[in-house]
């Protein structure tokens, strides 16, 4: 496994090429219906009355980006931030309130796959229509036809009633319209997860080689930070209708991870009364690991946490915490410290990350109670769910390489026959 | 300026394109799973023609004993049917492509037109059929039948504009599919496509001739009159003396007189415009928003 260092895009040479996509200043709200008005008859009530009947929501305040030709371009945010609505309004689905998106080139929008398709006809006629509706005449669909449905893998298929294809099977086949449609800007919403492994695989081939291909733009939105990181070349995070990063992929995706993180953690954990969440009960009615600062650190600095509990028994008790490894599962480490203070206490604790790679990680507390010297006395009372755990993430420069979980400079392989081998220089 | 001519004619290129093969589906699909297919869009105004025929003609003698009654029913049928068909089918035609409008932006005008279109290819069929049974039933073809063309571009022209003030207000208020259906039954009664005009015409001209100018009778009455029998079938140009045909009007009062004056004549035909006119405003005005409002 070589380093795949990423190479920065030269900002420089950026200027050089057109810009295929203007979004400039772009607003849009929604009215919400608060009245039932779906009739002349309530609408004309209404109207009597003076009610408006809808609540105005802004879904996008003020936009604004540029992607230049052969950009892959990332667009991420959370269920609800505007993302949607900011791909149909480049789509011109929707018309900006406010501010204008200029598009050079063919743009050939999929916010759903198979759009058109239809189950009563054949394989082939949906492509037909479905070709037709992103703006592909006959001849040009009659070009690309082949390739589709090789692509898709369908060929035995194309004759048969859309309706007789499993759901599988008419996935790939809209995808790989989608895909093989010779488009100069490519909008794609989340179709990142489709179809069996090896259709996976050709789709990574196929953004790979779009990646490299300087004519073809794509503008993708996901919530997979995997594809963010492996295809986009730039990227913005939605936030709430506002764009709060833009630019670098990385420090997108990350941002993007840490809000996530953010949101877990102002999740209120209430419970009834006289009631317990799983793992507390009435002798630790309260036991969390709550990041003392923000949920993510460098390799370098360390990640510091503080660990709340309430004890109303009277035993010698301590508190076990473990870290566990999110991405790849295990606990790389753990340890116990005894607690002398019983009643409600907050305790700050700082791990050391050194060793280890950019990653996401859960420190999970439990508390034991024992006889104070006797492990075989050791009883668990208390531990935390995964809701008062703790999630925080790593990201350093120095971590990208992030295959495995203990880094190359904490670690290395002695190589003892060195007329062999030698280890690769970084 | 050239660029700006090149832009257009690729707009139009693409609405072409996406209007032939929303059309071709529509066809394909319309009578997908039947054993007759396509032969339904002959044979449905056939058996409609037939049950009107033996009822009204039959049983009820609503004739007015011309060659040409029965032929002249079987035409009214059609285009009636195609009044009908595309507008009911051009109401809920947005509505019912949703999904589209959501996810893929095009004129979407087109889907309104695709819908009436394929009303006007069943028309097509249907014609062939009432001048094949037309020859064999004493209708008079003449210079005439040259006209009709126009005047099924009229027609096709009315349903389009109607569907699109209908297709518009639907995606607002789901009420108008109910309305229109009262009204369209309301309209069929009122033209004379299941009785003769001479009906009405012996007893009330003025009303007969009311009847002419409503703007969808005009044209149906036009098509049959050039098509059929120009001795039998009266249009909105009839004299109202004449509009009973072989029998006997009573005089219109001449205060009334001005009911045949060339400029009130040409009113249905202006209505038609109008119409056209104010369902693409109408639909243009609204159609930014359907996306959104579907």
């Amino acid at each position: 496994m070589t380093a795949l260092k990423n190479t920065v895009p030269n900002t420089r040479s950026d200027d050089e090429r057109p810009v295929v996509l203007k979004v400039d200043h772009v607003a849009k709200s929604f009215r919400l219906p608060t009245e039932q008005a779906t009739g002349l008859k309530m609408a004309f009530l209404n109207w009597t009355k003076g009610i408006k009947g809808y609540t105005e929501q802004k879904v996008l305040k003020d936009i604004s980006f540029e992607v230049r030709q052969g950009d892959f371009f990332g667009i991420v945010g959370r269920n609800g931030s505007g993302k949607s609505t900011l791909l149909k309004i480049i789509s011109q689905i929707y018309k900006p309130e406010q501010g204008v998106v200029d598009v050079r080139g063919k743009l050939v929008p999929f916010i759903e796959l198979g759009v058109g398709f239809n189950p009563e006809l054949t394989g082939r006629q949906n492509v037909y229509l479905n070709g037709a509706l992103l703006g592909f005449t006959r001849a040009e669909i009659d070009a690309m036809y082949d390739d589709i449905v090789e692509f898709a893998e369908l060929e035995d298929f194309m004759d048969q009633k859309l309706k007789n294809y499993s759901s599988g099977m008419q996935v790939r086949l809209a995808f790989s319209v989608a895909i093989k449609a010779q488009g100069d800007i490519l909008v794609l919403d989340e179709v990142l997860a489709v179809g069996d492994e090896a259709f996976q695989r050709k789709c990574d081939n196929f953004f790979a080689a779009i990646k490299k291909d300087p004519s073809k733009t794509v503008i993708l939105v996901t919530h997979s930070m995997d594809a963010v990181k492996k295809y986009c070349t730039k990227a913005i995070l939605i936030k709430d209708g506002e764009i709060i990063v833009s630019g670098n992929k990385n420090d997108v995706a990350d941002r993007y991870t840490l809000e996530n993180l953010k949101k877990k953690q102002s999740e209120p954990t209430e419970q009834p009364e006289g009631e317990y969440a799983t793992g507390l009960n009435e002798t630790v009615p309260v036991l969390h690991v709550v990041p003392t600062g923000e949920p993510i650190c460098s390799l370098t600095e360390g990640f510091d946490f503080t660990v709340e509990y309430d004890y109303h028994g009277n035993k010698p008790f301590y508190v076990a915490i473990s870290l566990n490894d999110i991405r790849r599962g295990g606990v790389p480490y753990g340890d116990s410290f005894d607690l002398f203070e019983p009643g409600k206490h907050s305790v700050h604790f700082r791990i050391p990350m050194g060793l280890f790679t950019n990653g996401e990680f859960r420190l999970i507390a439990s508390i034991h109670e024992w006889d104070g010297h006797n492990p075989e006395t050791a009883q668990m009372i208390a531990f935390t769910n995964e809701s008062n755990a703790c999630d925080f993430s790593v990201r350093d420069a120095d971590g990208l390489d992030n295959f495995a979980l203990i880094n190359k400079s904490s670690m290395a392989y002695q190589v003892l026959d060195t007329q062999l081998a030698r280890r690769q220089q970084q | 300026m050239k660029n700006l001519m090149k832009h257009l004619q690729e707009k139009y290129h693409y609405a072409v394109v996406v209007f032939k093969e929303l059309v071709k589906t529509d066809f394909q699909l319309r009578y997908q799973g039947s054993f007759l297919g396509m032969v339904w869009s002959v044979l449905k105004p056939l058996m409609l023609f037939g049950v009107m025929y033996v009822i009204f003609v039959r049983f009820l003698k609503f004739t007015d004993g011309t060659p040409t009654f029965a032929i002249s029913l079987l035409c009214g049928t059609c285009l009636w049917s195609f009044f009908t068909e595309s507008t009911t089918m051009g109401l809920s035609s947005i509505v019912n492509r949703g999904d589209l409008l959501r996810k893929v932006h095009f004129p979407n005008y087109i889907v309104v037109a695709a819908t009436n279109t394929g009303a006007l290819i069943s028309l097509g069929l249907g014609l062939i059929v009432v001048i094949l049974f037309g020859a064999f039933s004493g209708a008079h073809f003449t210079w005439r039948v040259l006209l009709v063309p126009f005047s099924i571009i009229q027609l096709y022209c009315l349903a389009l504009g109607v569907s699109l003030v209908l297709a518009t207000l639907y995606v607002y208020f789901r009420d108008i599919a109910q309305i229109w259906e009262v009204l369209l039954q309301a309209l069929f009664y009122s033209i004379p496509i299941i009785y003769p005009l001479s009906m009405v015409a012996r007893s009330y001209p003025i009303v007969a001739k009311l009847m002419m100018l409503n703007p969808i009778a005009q044209p149906i009455m036009d098509i049959r009159h050039n098509l059929l029998s120009p001795e039998y079938v009266p249009t909105v140009w009839t004299n109202t003396a004449d509009l009973g045909g072989a029998i006997d009007t009573p005089d219109v009062p001449a205060e009334w007189q001005w009911l045949n004056s060339p400029c009130l004549n040409i009113l249905p035909y202006l209505f038609t415009v109008l119409v056209l006119w104010l369902g693409i405003h109408l639909f243009r005005k609204y159609s930014q928003k359907f996306a959104e409002v579907l």
